[in-house]
């Protein structure tokens, strides 16, 4: 098995995903930002938290970082993971604080939660962010979710998500007052809205499942 | 459908687990990261960590039990007790804490609570409130207190949940200072004017001491987890009975364990 990259970019709870890859069984795992140890990696994560558009900033302030990355994902197809504002980070664009333009890897665009559209009272308003435990609802057998029982609850946190992405992409979703994106995934590409490393069991199985991929 | 979270919260002082009633008369209930994993092994939905010396004796907060917790534990982990600068906030994150709770030092300065959500996100700011009735106040009725809920901030506790949510905060821990160890039940009007006034999740703390607590206040709106740490450190309910308990009662929880497991009792 070769090395994981967490990638560090000021974004995020890194020591806590690589804490949880390793206690999912990866051997060798480097935190950082250095862009050539991205090229030896045999896989490569993207935590991020916090705002979309200070994420990306982040990301750009670090061009060889970026550009690094682009060629291991889009041109070399290593396994890539996003986690999160990772994964929002990947599609074209986003309007959280204005519009940004996203890295436009997959289709979609990331935009507020509107749990309430339906509601009629206060008393069936549901708080926005999301957080907490829901039920991750598969849409399409996936490696990423082998062995992973439809429905098994897993953490979220966050007041965006991703719209407008292609159907087929698409792998789990969640009900918030309608369904919200969970998970997607194209080529070498995954992503999810959830906490894997913050979701106990059900989330090591996950990223188990990630470092075993081989897409 | 999301789930209600059920949330143990270990008062932390002299790295020693310890809750007392109405703030007062502490006494020892065990080592931090044992009860974090039990309770993680038990199917708790997040750990609360509060460092309840630490504002008043200024002590530097538990960077160290956290860091040991978020090793082993991979649910949630919200830390506060002492937090005064978004300096504190990076370094509990960095030692594994998800989200930060700040207490009085939001009360003091705060601009703290908008600097920090905008440095590190509203998702990982948890605004802890401690409540109590107060006659003389004409708002809601509830007034804050500051500093181990020593000191009248001055503040309505309706107006300053909106001020936080204005502010940037991604949750609420709502403490009931009359509840709290007393074992009546959550402080459920304080609760519901709370939950009224905004829009951010709220978690409700102080007060249980029955299941049948928890079903009234996971009722209303808002408040999306329930916090309690003596009913869980003493054994009175286990979380698994008690999670058991609410889903007979028509509230969706997560389930990981079966209850007839020993180590859970």
């Amino acid at each position: 098995m070769g090395e994981t990259v967490v990638i560090d970019y000021g974004s995020g709870n890194i020591r806590s995903v690589a804490r949880a890859l390793e206690a999912a069984g990866a051997r060798k795992i480097y935190v950082g930002a250095e862009p050539k140890r991205l090229q030896k990696a045999e896989r490569l994560v993207l935590p991020g938290v916090g705002a979309l558009g200070s994420c990306l900033e982040k990301l750009r302030a670090r061009q060889d970082l970026l550009e690094t990355l682009e060629a291991c994902v889009l041109e070399k197809g290593k396994p890539f993971l996003g986690i999160c504002v990772g994964m929002q980070v990947i599609v074209e664009e986003g309007f959280e604080h204005g519009r940004q333009r996203a890295l436009g890897w997959l289709k979609g665009s990331v935009r507020r939660l509107s749990p309430n559209s339906l509601a009629t009272d206060k008393k069936s308003c549901l708080p926005v962010p999301h957080m907490g435990w829901n039920n991750l609802q598969q849409l399409q057998p996936h490696p990423l979710l082998e062995g992973v029982a439809d429905g098994e609850p897993v953490y979220f946190v966050h007041s965006f998500s991703i719209h407008e992405n292609s159907p087929s992409c698409a792998i789990a979703q969640a009900q918030y007052g309608g369904p919200t994106l969970a998970a997607l995934a194209k080529d070498s590409i995954v992503g999810v809205q959830f906490h894997p490393e913050k979701s106990q069991r059900v989330g090591q199985k996950i990223l188990a499942n990630f470092l075993a991929w081989c897409p | 459908m999301l789930m209600p979270r059920i949330i143990p919260c270990l008062d932390v002082k002299e790295g020693r687990t310890v809750k007392g009633v109405g703030f007062k008369n502490l006494r020892d209930a065990g080592d931090p990261v044992k009860l974090a994993q039990l309770y993680d092994k038990q199917g708790a939905d997040e750990l609360v960590f509060l460092d309840i010396t630490a504002t008043i004796e200024a002590r530097d907060s538990m960077a160290d039990i956290v860091y040991a917790v978020a090793g082993q534990v991979f649910i949630p982990l919200t830390v506060g007790g002492g937090v005064r600068s978004e300096n504190d906030v990076q370094r509990l994150l960095s030692a594994g804490a998800d989200k930060i709770s700040i207490n009085s030092a939001a009360i003091q300065n705060p601009k703290l609570i908008s600097n920090a959500a905008k440095r590190f996100g509203a998702q990982c700011i948890t605004l802890a409130i401690d409540a109590k009735k107060d006659s003389s106040n004409n708002e809601s009725g509830f007034s804050v207190y500051s500093h181990g809920g020593t000191r009248h901030s001055g503040r309505d506790a309706v107006a300053w949940a909106k001020e936080v949510q204005e502010r940037g905060a991604g949750e609420i821990l709502v403490t009931s200072m009359d509840c709290d160890g007393k074992k009546n039940g959550f402080d459920l009007p304080l609760l519901a004017k709370i939950a009224q006034a905004v829009d951010i999740p709220i978690i409700a703390s102080g007060g249980a001491g029955e299941m049948e607590h928890f079903k009234d206040v996971l009722k209303l709106p808002n408040i999306t987890g329930a916090l309690a740490a003596s009913l869980f450190h003493y054994r009175q309910i286990s979380i698994p009975q008690l999670k058991a308990y609410l889903q007979k009662q028509g509230i969706n929880m997560r389930i990981t364990e079966k209850i007839d497991d020993p180590s859970n009792r």
